[in-house]
């Protein structure tokens, strides 16, 4: 009992280490030493009382656009500045019956719209890994609090990628769930599609026992799926070492362009090479459409963030601005002040893609290339193949304020945005470094598949052992 | 006034929105109650705080699905649920939930009967979907300053609307009494405009008489009662003959009818032409329905008005009017039905329901669930009238005071001592006296004066405080004159 206390405060100091604030890697944006000890006091008690737990005193950091009552959440954006929820996320409450105790709350890019982290009103996180370097995004803050040791486990959430990447600049295991596994009662919406809450771990295994400690039906979300979820630990304990005699791994060619960094390909081909050698039988497969995954995932998350985001008004909550002379001007001088360049720039773009006439040309059509790009995956799956293998990102982590092209940018989500568009679950585990950079792989399953695909990545990750870090 | 009508058409379509009648919103639990405080009804959902998810109500789509059925639609299994994007201060997501290119119903018709015409006609109805109310802006509340009322704000609702079928302003007026007839025996809304569960908003163009193509029509709003809808339809449709007459050319705009000048203007630009931006909200999967349940729906549907005047017509012999009456609600009908029965006479329940009821509804304004006297009540009044217990005057006594004290026709009378008083000797007593009292009248009357007759009734009657039987007096009094 002593011993969940003392985790967790050491965690809420480590959390308020100015090394890890604004000055430092502006890894956390909010503690609550406090409340975090409250609630590991009363996590104490239950566990003491003999409540089963899978998470008993375990320390999470979570992106700040995920609503917690004890500390702020605002999407680190100044529109939610000081914005504390009065009720909290239903992926928070379940973590918290399993043990967890809330202890920071994390960077992130602003309303989740970004690839780095530096869109955040509060500044750019850096990566722990190479403070010169971003952690990727937008769920920046919270791949860096794991890696940096602050947390063992982590919150994000994901629309095209934003825990994968980060996780794989940071050299952390990143999981997007299956759309639907976990509720998104509670996750400030970006995309509504595509949004899910995701996990940053240490280890693969913890990020399953968290995955599904958050996992199953919701009824404050109506698109939360009522699929049996998986008892932890002991499928995954169980996977550990195990070979992958009878497992088919599909390696998609459209995931390994030519433009593709020679490094990272190297990593990859060492790790198919570990797939193999674990007993997967490994085969080329084609998801055609996979090209057309930015341009569609750029037409569909910011028509639905144009909408999402319309409820930031400046009339209910949020700093509104009073200089003004009627409601028009309200909105606009709240609005314009309260958001910042990138999110702007989606919003125009969403609301532009939704505009009579402009419909069907844009926003239907790229859900009817969704559809396609779905079916890609379907067709795979559907051909025997048991879980698809790729690189996480085209690049290791780039350097704080090198990319300036948004589209560049936008490109760094090739390879993830794909299993958001479809649905379908995904991790990125750490597969080895370049000159000291993290690389990350990448391993899909199908809907609601998640036991396999934590099966493939915990294999990988025992096979890699040191070599996933070296 | 020039009478357009001869040389134009009136075209009319109108757009109704109803509030379901559900215990709580439409996508949260939230109280739908009307009258509560200021934003006490709220939750994280319905003020729309960062995070929160819409859950669709499944008593409103129960609801919404008995409307349609009694309004014969072809119900679609599946529905879709979009977003209806534009700002205002009491829209608080900045988008409302309403249903756009796949509506929960298409294809619903409405058989009208305009007063004074002998024929029906069957009116179109395009649509029925489902909605989400907005909240309320109040403006006179503080100086220069606006304030938001959410309670409101996702109430469900269902908007119905018409094709352009209505040919004139009483057309409109019965369609819209029709359609809130049906609306209240299926018993989906409270459907009352002043308590704002029944909203209209009319479209009306002109035309030449003859011609085919749709003039440009106009949206006339702010109508708050059916009247108001006839009067202003009335209103905006001279107003349109005048201009095509002149040659000028109707523009396409928002009318805002003003109820204390009886005229239409042209509502400010502002609060016109918006691009919504609809698209299927992601927030909500389609809405999938059981076809057993939408059948079982069917059968749980009680008898529609057109039923059960047929019924009532066949069954009690009750004229036009009579029915109009005891089947405006269907409680009424209910009531009339029990009071009927139990009484056996219908017509005199009819018009003790027309006359004595209907003031006493009135002077309350309660409906009649809420009346304490209840049908079998009421049918034991009617019969001590039919029995000659009570005099009608003594009986409409016996009625107020069983209004306000609960008990029984039986218990009231004997406590008023108004029990009719039929006994030969007791009346003749009381003509004696008014033969003492009026001894000029008397023998005018003793003299063959019959017209004083009445005046002599009267008397014994007064006398009597009510309770001599009218037809006994009258017998006896020439006997006692003798």
């Amino acid at each position: 009992m002593r011993n969940i206390i003392d985790m967790t405060n050491d965690a809420a100091v480590r959390a308020a280490d100015p090394q890890f604030g604004r000055d430092g890697l502006n890894i956390v944006v909010a503690t609550n030493h406090e409340s975090s000890l409250a609630n590991a006091e009363r996590v104490a008690l239950a566990y003491g009382r003999g409540d089963a737990m899978s998470l008993p005193g375990m320390a999470i950091a979570v992106k700040d656009n995920i609503a917690t009552l004890d500390m702020p959440t605002t999407c680190g954006s100044r529109i939610l500045s000081g914005y504390v929820s009065p009720y909290e996320a239903t992926a928070i409450t379940r973590l918290r019956a399993q043990g967890a105790v809330v202890v920071a709350k994390t960077n992130m890019d602003e309303f989740a719209m970004g690839s780095s982290t530096e869109t955040s009103a509060y500044g750019p996180t850096r990566n722990p890994v190479d403070p010169a370097r971003s952690p990727g995004g937008s769920s920046g803050g919270s791949a860096a609090a794991v890696a940096a040791g602050i947390t063992e486990i982590a919150l994000g959430s994901e629309t095209g990628g934003s825990v994968r990447q980060p996780a794989a600049f940071c050299g952390v295991v990143g999981v997007k769930p299956t759309y639907g596994r976990i509720s998104r009662f509670g996750l400030v919406a970006f995309g509504s599609s595509l949004d899910q809450i995701g996990v940053f771990a240490r280890s693969v295994r913890n990020a399953a026992i968290a995955t599904y400690a958050m996992a199953g039906g919701d009824l404050n979300d109506s698109t939360c799926a009522d699929v049996p979820v998986p008892t932890t630990p002991e499928p995954v304990e169980a996977y550990r070492g195990r070979t992958l005699d009878g497992v088919t791994i599909g390696i998609p060619t459209e995931y390994f362009p030519p433009s593709l960094d020679a490094d990272v390909r190297a990593r990859c081909d060492v790790a198919i090479e570990v797939l193999r050698g674990l007993g997967a039988k490994i085969v080329d497969v084609s998801l055609p459409h996979t090209e057309l995954a930015i341009p569609v995932y750029y037409i569909i998350a910011p028509a639905e963030a144009s909408s999402n985001l319309a409820r930031f008004d400046g009339v209910r909550y949020g700093p509104r601005a009073a200089d003004v002379s009627d409601l028009r001007e309200m909105y606009q001088a709240t609005r314009s002040r309260g958001f910042g360049a990138e999110v702007k720039r989606r919003i125009l773009i969403g609301t532009y893609v939704l505009s009579h006439g402009y419909y069907d040309a844009y926003y239907k059509k790229a859900q009817s290339v969704r559809a396609l790009i779905t079916r890609d995956f379907d067709a795979v799956f559907a051909s025997g193949v048991d879980a698809l293998f790729t690189p996480t990102t085209p690049t290791p982590a780039f350097k704080i304020g090198a990319v300036t092209d948004p589209y560049e940018m936008y490109m760094s989500d090739i390879f993830t945005v794909t299993a958001n568009l479809s649905g379908i679950p995904a991790i990125s585990l750490p597969i080895g470094r370049v000159g000291g950079l993290p690389i990350g792989g990448q391993i899909m399953t199908r809907h609601f598949d998640e036991p396999r695909m934590f099966h493939v990545a915990a294999a990988l990750e025992a096979a890699l052992g040191g070599e996933a870090h070296a | 006034m020039t009478d357009w009508s001869q040389k134009y058409e009136m075209v009319v379509g109108l757009e109704v929105h109803v509030q379901l009648k559900t215990r709580s919103k439409m996508f949260c639990g939230c109280s739908a109650d009307f009258g509560a405080p200021p934003n006490v009804n709220t939750c994280p959902v319905c003020l729309a705080l960062p995070g929160a998810l819409p859950v669709i109500n499944a008593e409103a789509v129960r609801l919404a699905l008995r409307a349609a059925i009694a309004l014969d639609f072809t119900i679609n299994l599946q529905s879709v649920f979009a977003r209806k994007n534009y700002f205002y201060p009491d829209l608080p997501k900045g988008y409302q939930i309403s249903q756009y290119d796949e509506p929960i119903a298409v294809r619903g018709t409405l058989r009208v009967r305009t007063p004074g015409e002998t024929a029906t006609h069957d009116i179109a109805i395009t649509r029925l979907h489902m909605e989400e109310d907005a909240g309320k802006s109040v403006h006179d509340r503080y100086p220069r300053k606006t304030a938001i009322d959410l309670n409101r704000a996702g109430v469900p609702l269902i908007e119905i609307v018409s094709e352009p079928d209505i040919r004139s302003a009483a057309e409109a007026g019965a369609y819209l009494r029709t359609l809130k007839q049906i609306l209240e025996y299926a018993g989906v809304s409270d459907v009352s405009m002043e308590e704002g569960s029944l909203r209209v908003d009319a479209n009306v163009s002109a035309r030449l008489h003859g011609a085919t193509e749709l003039g440009t029509k106009t949206e006339v709003k702010n109508v708050n009662s059916f009247s108001a809808v006839e009067r202003s339809l009335q209103r905006e449709f001279e107003r349109q003959c005048a201009m095509l007459d002149r040659g000028e050319v109707v523009r396409q705009e928002t009318m805002i009818w003003d109820a204390s000048r009886g005229t239409v203007r042209p509502a400010r630009s502002k609060e016109e032409s918006h691009d919504y931006r609809y698209f299927p909200d992601p927030d909500l999967p389609p809405l999938i329905l059981d076809p057993d349940y939408v059948a079982r729906l069917r059968h749980t549907l009680p008898e529609m008005p057109r039923q059960l005047r047929q019924r009532f017509a066949t069954e009690f012999g009750l004229n036009d009017a009579e029915l109009d009456a005891v089947t405006a609600e269907s409680s009424l009908a209910a009531y009339f039905e029990g009071v009927a029965r139990a009484h056996g006479d219908a017509n005199a329940a009819a018009k003790w329901m027309m006359g004595e009821l209907a003031a006493a509804l009135n002077e309350t304004g309660t409906g009649i669930r809420d009346f304490p006297v209840r049908a079998p009540q009421l049918a034991e009044l009617l019969d001590m009238v039919r029995d000659g217990k009570l005099s009608h005057t003594a009986a409409k006594g016996v009625f107020a005071t069983m209004r306000s004290s609960g008990k029984s026709a039986p218990v009231v009378a004997a406590e008023m001592a108004v029990t009719q008083v039929g006994d030969d000797s007791q009346i003749e007593q009381w003509i004696e006296e008014v033969f003492a009292e009026l001894p000029a009248e008397t023998s005018r009357f003793r003299a063959g004066e019959k017209k004083l007759t009445g005046v002599l009734v009267g008397a014994v009657m007064k006398k009597s405080k009510g309770r001599a039987d009218p037809k006994k007096v009258n017998a006896l009094l020439s006997k006692v004159a003798g």
